[in-house]
């Protein structure tokens, strides 16, 4: 070893690295303290997060459960006082709105899905950032929109009226679920029937749908999960009616607007019809929602 | 007025010899800044490195070459504990930081990190920060908060690495404005304005053009006055350009990497002593 | 083109909705608009309480979902046991998917009650010197409605927020960690700022989700036409004084609920085009795919 040897003290990024060694070492315990209480404090927020969650679930439930009987599921609403009321006129209602909604909504957003897929100008961009937009849209606006163009034109209150608004909140959820549906789709099976001659919209019909359709799926029970729950656009359209009625050409009752209407009534027995109509929708659109997720991860397991 | 005889550069120049006469030309006595005994590294159970066993000299580059899969990274993370964030990953043997036993009970891998710094495969400066605040982050987070200190070792860091020149005019501006290179140089900045010990750089210049890469190589025979330099690299010219020491390393047939052979730069690459080194350099030279 | 549907609905949508507004705004200007006295019998019709409590009730939602929902985010991103984030981001987004008509009625039902006997009593108690509190403790009004729509709009931003932060790149994660950073360190100044942009995104979003929200508010605001004099009183929002008078409305009062659903309309296209340039901006630039609610 050379007999040269320095001070420590004289060399700049010797002292520097004694200096800040030295407050490293004097503020770590603080800053590892500070540290566990802010991620404790993110974990409680989680925490927290789900508490609404499971005290909705297990309330609903505690006060939705009693209301079921054979009479709920059987009668139609009947006036406070006059008891063995049901909400199957809400049911069939509900039935036939979205199921309507959703025979209008799907053609149009496996279309508008198809040209996403295939076609990345900025027409596609536009018309991805509308619905987008579209489905934030607050729904009320919607409803009213419903009511503006069909209601006002028609000249009454019908469940056309709300599955037209209710089509209009479930397009984009489907156009997008296909648009993601048919990308999936490889390349070289669309390839494989081109090069068989066939037309692009053929193999679109043949090849690619078919091979799209559990995602398609996917997006159609999303779209309903959603659609089915909307208040606000029933509000300006169906009207309610406490009566049977299958006809979409007339006023209908549908479950959110049963909710809706009980639940701002003064009587126990209407609030208790309320409640058991809240499960109901609640339970089919938390079937629904996981449902659609459940397929949605196992399409993604098999494509890897 | 002389400038106090404060840097080994200074030192050597003032008796008439190179730096690394006086530094390299007497291993015997020169200071181990990091030793590695016996260390291994597994994932679920499963060894991706073995039983290494090697120093690390102050004052020298000690590269860490071999084919990809011989676990020249893996072995180079377990030397700052970054392996400590994967719950599977498990280092066994000892790796000694001057006195401070790097996996020992009451070593704390964050402190720990203030004193090994570590430069990656692909420049990463944080692209929110301006320049000035990436070459101070690890000052920040180590709870500096002195201006003047700050100040000043941005300024010896970003000198350094010899960036200071372009950016002394934009250190407001941010990092994400820089070319690849000099992205690179930051981060060599970010981690030397810590006043490392000891500074790990895994592949350094692989995401680099040729020109940024040779900037990067001149660097390193700068910086290893200040640290001690660690370099994991695949590209051989590069080892026997910048290194004092090198480490090979080869995967074994349980396809788990093996220290095959330490060695002076110059040895290994003239004469090694194990067959499998001479195999591999000549492959590689052809 | 099918595509070109949306575009053709969104301009449907505000021709539609001001073609019944332009009466309004005919016979009574635009004045209306921040008119403070709605009393549709005698042709007042200001609709300034409702935005003003539309406002409010946001504020207080958005309030108690940037710090919870930016620390559930974190928590489901890198802090809650791996195993656990999964299945835990799904209950969160599962919030979302409750029907708002359902969380009016528990609001009102279950939720009121306890803000009136312990929630409001307490609140007052601690936080009356700020005059914010005066009044009876009565449940419904102000505070529930914005403490229901935060509950409402969680899940927006919990969904977003995990999604632009799991999509800050894992290089920064190490580079921030190899230069002797804490694990919140590294959270708090390399994460949460790479995904600022995005993270202002989920806060439009959840904000637009706010101010849109019509039954559940309704169901527990309490429907005053009124200023709230305090955050317990009743009040109302331009949804809910939509929803709520428009079976007896007619003549002039629709044509000003319509112009009322204009106004609402501009703002939630606005924020909600906002929010997807933030958002988009993060998906081209991080790897991670965004999935927004």
């Amino acid at each position: 070893m050379s007999s040269i040897s320095f001070d420590s003290s004289l060399d700049p990024i010797l002292s520097r690295r004694a200096a800040i060694q030295k407050i490293a070492a004097s503020s770590i315990a603080r800053r590892k303290v500070y540290s566990k209480v802010a991620i404790s404090v993110c974990l409680l927020c989680l925490v927290v997060a789900l508490i609404p969650l499971v005290a909705i679930i297990t309330y609903v439930a505690a006060k939705g459960i009693p209301a079921w009987n054979a009479d709920f599921f059987t009668q139609v609403t009947k006036p406070e006082g006059i008891p063995n009321g049901g909400v199957w006129n809400a049911i069939v209602g509900s039935l036939i709105i979205d199921g309507i909604a959703v025979a209008a909504s799907v053609p149009f957003g496996i279309l508008g899905g198809l040209f996403l897929a295939e076609s990345d100008g900025p027409a596609a961009a536009a018309v991805r950032f509308s619905a987008d937009i579209l489905t934030g849209v607050p729904s009320i606006t919607i409803g009213i929109f419903g009511y503006i163009v069909w209601v006002k034109t028609v000249g009454s209150y019908s469940g056309f009226a709300g599955a037209f608004a209710i089509a209009i909140i479930m397009l984009p959820v489907i156009m997008r679920a296909a648009e993601t549906a048919i990308r999936g789709v490889p390349v070289t099976l669309r390839e494989a029937g081109l090069s068989l001659g066939a037309r692009r919209s053929t193999v679109a019909r043949r090849v690619v749908l078919p091979a799209a359709l559990p995602g398609l799926l996917t997006g159609v029970l999303l779209a309903v999960a959603r659609g089915a729950g909307e208040t606000a656009p029933l509000l300006f359209t169906i009207f309610g009616n406490q009566f049977f009625q299958a006809n979409p050409t007339k006023a209908m009752e549908a479950l959110p607007q049963a909710i809706y209407t009980y639940s701002s009534q003064p009587y126990n027995d209407l609030i208790q019809i309320a409640w058991g109509a809240a499960l109901l929708l609640m339970v089919v659109i938390l079937v629904l929602n996981v449902g659609s997720r459940l397929m949605a991860a196992r399409l993604r397991r098999e494509r890897r | 007025m002389t400038e106090p005889l404060t840097t080994p550069a200074h030192i050597a120049q003032s008796i008439g010899l190179t730096t690394e006469e006086v530094f390299v030309g007497h291993h015997a006595g020169a200071a181990k800044a990091m030793r590695l005994e016996n260390v291994t590294v597994t994932f679920g159970g499963r060894a991706a490195v073995r039983g290494v066993t090697f120093d690390a000299y102050q004052r020298e580059v000690t590269a860490l070459i071999g084919p990809s899969g011989s676990g020249k990274t893996t072995l180079l993370r377990a030397l700052n504990r970054m392996h400590d964030t994967v719950r599977s990953a498990a280092v066994t043997g000892t790796v000694m930081l001057g006195d401070t036993d790097v996996y020992g009970r009451s070593t704390d891998p964050t402190l720990l990190r203030s004193r090994v710094g570590m430069v990656f495969q692909r420049p990463n400066p944080f692209p929110t920060m301006s320049i000035y605040e990436n070459a101070v982050a690890g000052l920040r987070f180590n709870g500096v908060r002195k201006k003047s200190l700050l100040d000043e070792a941005a300024e010896s860091s970003l000198v350094a690495a010899a960036l200071w020149d372009s950016v002394r005019d934009r250190l407001k501006v941010h990092a994400s404005t820089l070319s690849g290179g000099e992205q690179q140089r930051l981060c060599i900045a970010r981690a030397l304005a810590v006043e490392p010990e000891v500074l790990l750089m895994d592949e350094p210049t692989s995401a680099l053009d040729p020109i940024a890469t040779k900037r990067i190589e001149e660097l390193i025979g700068e910086l290893k006055d200040r640290v001690t330099i660690i370099i994991v690299t695949h590209n051989m010219q590069q080892a026997m350009r910048v290194s004092d020491r090198c480490a090979f390393l080869l995967m074994g047939e349980d396809r788990t990497g093996e220290l095959i052979e330490f060695n002076s730069t110059s040895k290994l690459f003239s004469e090694p002593d194990d067959p499998r080194t001479l195999d591999y350099i000549n492959g590689r030279f052809g | 083109m099918a595509g070109g549907i949306f575009a053709v609905l969104l301009i449907a949508f505000v021709v539609a909705m001001a073609t019944q507004a332009v009466p309004a705004f005919s016979k009574l200007g635009v004045s209306f608009l921040w008119g403070s006295n709605w009393d549709p019998a005698h042709n007042h019709f200001g609709v300034l309480p409702f935005a003003v409590g539309t406002i409010e009730t946001t504020v207080i939602a958005v309030a108690l979902a940037v710090p919870i929902g930016l620390g559930t985010a974190l928590a489901l991103a890198y802090l809650a046991p791996r195993r656990l984030r999964a299945p835990l981001s799904t209950a969160v987004e599962l919030l979302a998917a409750v029907p708002s008509v359902v969380y009016g009625l528990w609001g009102l039902v279950a939720v009121a009650p306890l803000f009136r006997t312990t929630v409001e009593p307490q609140l007052t108690s601690v936080l009356g010197w700020t005059g914010l509190l005066g009044g009876p403790n009565q449940g419904v009004g102000l505070l529930l409605a914005g403490v229901i729509l935060f509950i409402m709009v969680l899940p927006t931003m919990v969904a977003i927020s995990r999604d632009v932060l799991a999509a800050v790149p894992h290089d920064q994660v190490e580079g921030a960690m190899a230069l002797g950073a804490t694990r919140w360190q590294v959270l708090r100044k390399v994460i949460v700022p790479g995904a600022r942009v995005g993270l202002l995104g989920a806060f439009t979003l959840a904000t637009g989700r706010a101010l849109g929200e019509t039954v559940a508010v309704a169901l527990v605001i309490g429907n005053s036409a009124h200023l709230a004099p305090s955050l317990k009183a009743n009040a109302g929002t331009i949804p809910s004084l939509i929803v709520s008078s428009f079976g007896e409305a007619s003549g002039t009062q629709l044509n000003v609920l319509f112009a009322a659903a204009l106004v609402l309309l501009v703002v939630g296209i606005g924020v909600n085009a906002l929010a997807r340039v933030f958002v988009r901006s993060v998906k081209r630039s991080g790897a991670a795919s965004v999935t927004v609610a």
